[in-house]
């Protein structure tokens, strides 16, 4: 199976995030730093990452961020177990991907995450949902929930800025319960694609 | 030498140590040889034993010496960049190297044939990488663990699998354990 990201190559350039530096909807609302501001709060202190350009502005947060140790995994799988040495170790992990990842990590969110009772963030651009100029994203998207309800796995969509205010409590109900926990953030949330 | 007579060869040295245990054969010869509840044992998710004991070893201080295969090596190779470019000196990755997929009924690998995992993992950064004998390994292994440098070792030895019962503990339990034994 080809790691997510393959999903995110051939975009148009006018998707790159550097062009467009005014990325909110709210003028006084970072959303990039408000999630990592909250990731913080909640004491997450390990997180991995697999790109995607919808995601480009929370990784470049993370990265500069003194609190978090970030490690790019090449796979999200590989991620997946990362975090959880990481939570053995005694840190709170969370990962940061794009949803086509949900169809590379099934067998390690069955036999690793749930089977050991662990807990996991997982805060997942979700491609393909309106807005999305790529075609080909759009059949992941379909799938998307669809496989995260077979998993039994909490799924929140954040789909208005303000559904950002949530994410406090996500993660808080995510370390409370030991389970992998889907936060999934359309084009819409993110503010489109700059062009639209 | 096959991987259980390596194993039983190392558990002296592999006691007092955190271990993270690849899936299969492996985990199962080293619950018998030798329990313990410093021991993870991957129990499914083949490929994630390296990237757990990564993970680990960058998130508390304790030597972490992860049990691996080549061919579990061969399914997750994107590990050996993470590895090479997030030195903790903590980390011990032992790759058990048989070149043959134990736990399925010994099918080649690649790395028995003309691959060498010790040269990937020296193209993918790492800077201790150590390829030895089978008989070498209890050696090998102790100077990895004074050298207090992240090390990969490759172990060539012979196919073959120790009989050995399934693991029937819950996972849950053997987190738990080990958990409590990273804190001690």
């Amino acid at each position: 199976m080809p790691p997510a990201l393959y999903m995110c190559i051939a975009e148009p350039d006018f998707l790159n995030r550097a062009k467009r530096p005014n990325r909110t909807n709210s003028p006084t609302m970072n959303i990039d730093k408000k999630i990592t501001d909250d990731l913080v709060a909640n004491d997450i202190s390990f997180v991995t990452t697999v790109p995607c350009k919808q995601l480009a502005g929370v990784i470049a947060e993370i990265d500069q961020r003194e609190d978090i140790y970030h490690i790019p995994s090449n796979k999200e799988d590989e991620g997946m177990g990362l975090c959880a040495g990481a939570w053995m170790g005694g840190k709170r992990p969370a990962i940061i991907m794009q949803n086509t990842a949900i169809g590379v990590t099934i067998n390690t969110l069955a036999t690793l995450i749930q089977f050991y009772r662990m807990p996991l963030p997982m805060l997942i651009s979700y491609r393909g949902e309106l807005r999305e100029p790529v075609a080909c994203q759009v059949e992941m998207a379909v799938h998307t929930k669809a496989l995260l309800a077979q998993l039994n796995i909490p799924t929140y969509h954040f789909h208005h800025q303000s559904d950002v205010e949530e994410l406090d409590t996500i993660l808080k109900y995510t370390f409370m319960c030991n389970k992998p926990v889907a936060i999934l953030t359309d084009a819409s949330f993110w503010g489109g694609y700059g062009d639209q | 030498m096959i991987r259980s007579e390596i194993l039983k060869e190392i558990a002296p040295i592999l006691r007092d140590q955190l271990v993270v245990c690849n899936i299969g054969i492996p985990s199962q010869e080293l619950h018998a040889i030798d329990d313990q509840p410093t021991n993870f044992y991957m129990l499914g998710t083949m490929g994630l034993a390296s990237s757990i004991g990564l993970g680990l070893a960058l998130s508390q201080p304790k030597p972490v010496i992860v049990i691996d295969g080549d061919g579990s090596v061969l399914t997750n190779l994107g590990t050996l960049p993470t590895i090479a470019n997030n030195v903790a000196d903590n980390y011990i990755l032992l790759i058990v190297d048989n070149g043959s997929y134990g736990s399925t009924g010994d099918q080649p690998t690649y790395a028995g044939q003309k691959t060498s995992l010790a040269k990937m993992a020296e193209a993918a950064g790492c800077e201790r990488v150590i390829e030895c004998q089978a008989e070498d390994t209890g050696r090998v292994l102790q100077e990895a663990l004074d050298s207090k440098q992240m090390t990969i070792i490759v172990a060539k030895c012979e196919s073959g699998n120790a009989k050995m019962p399934v693991i029937t503990m819950d996972p849950v339990v053997i987190r738990d354990r080990f958990m409590k034994a990273v804190q001690a």
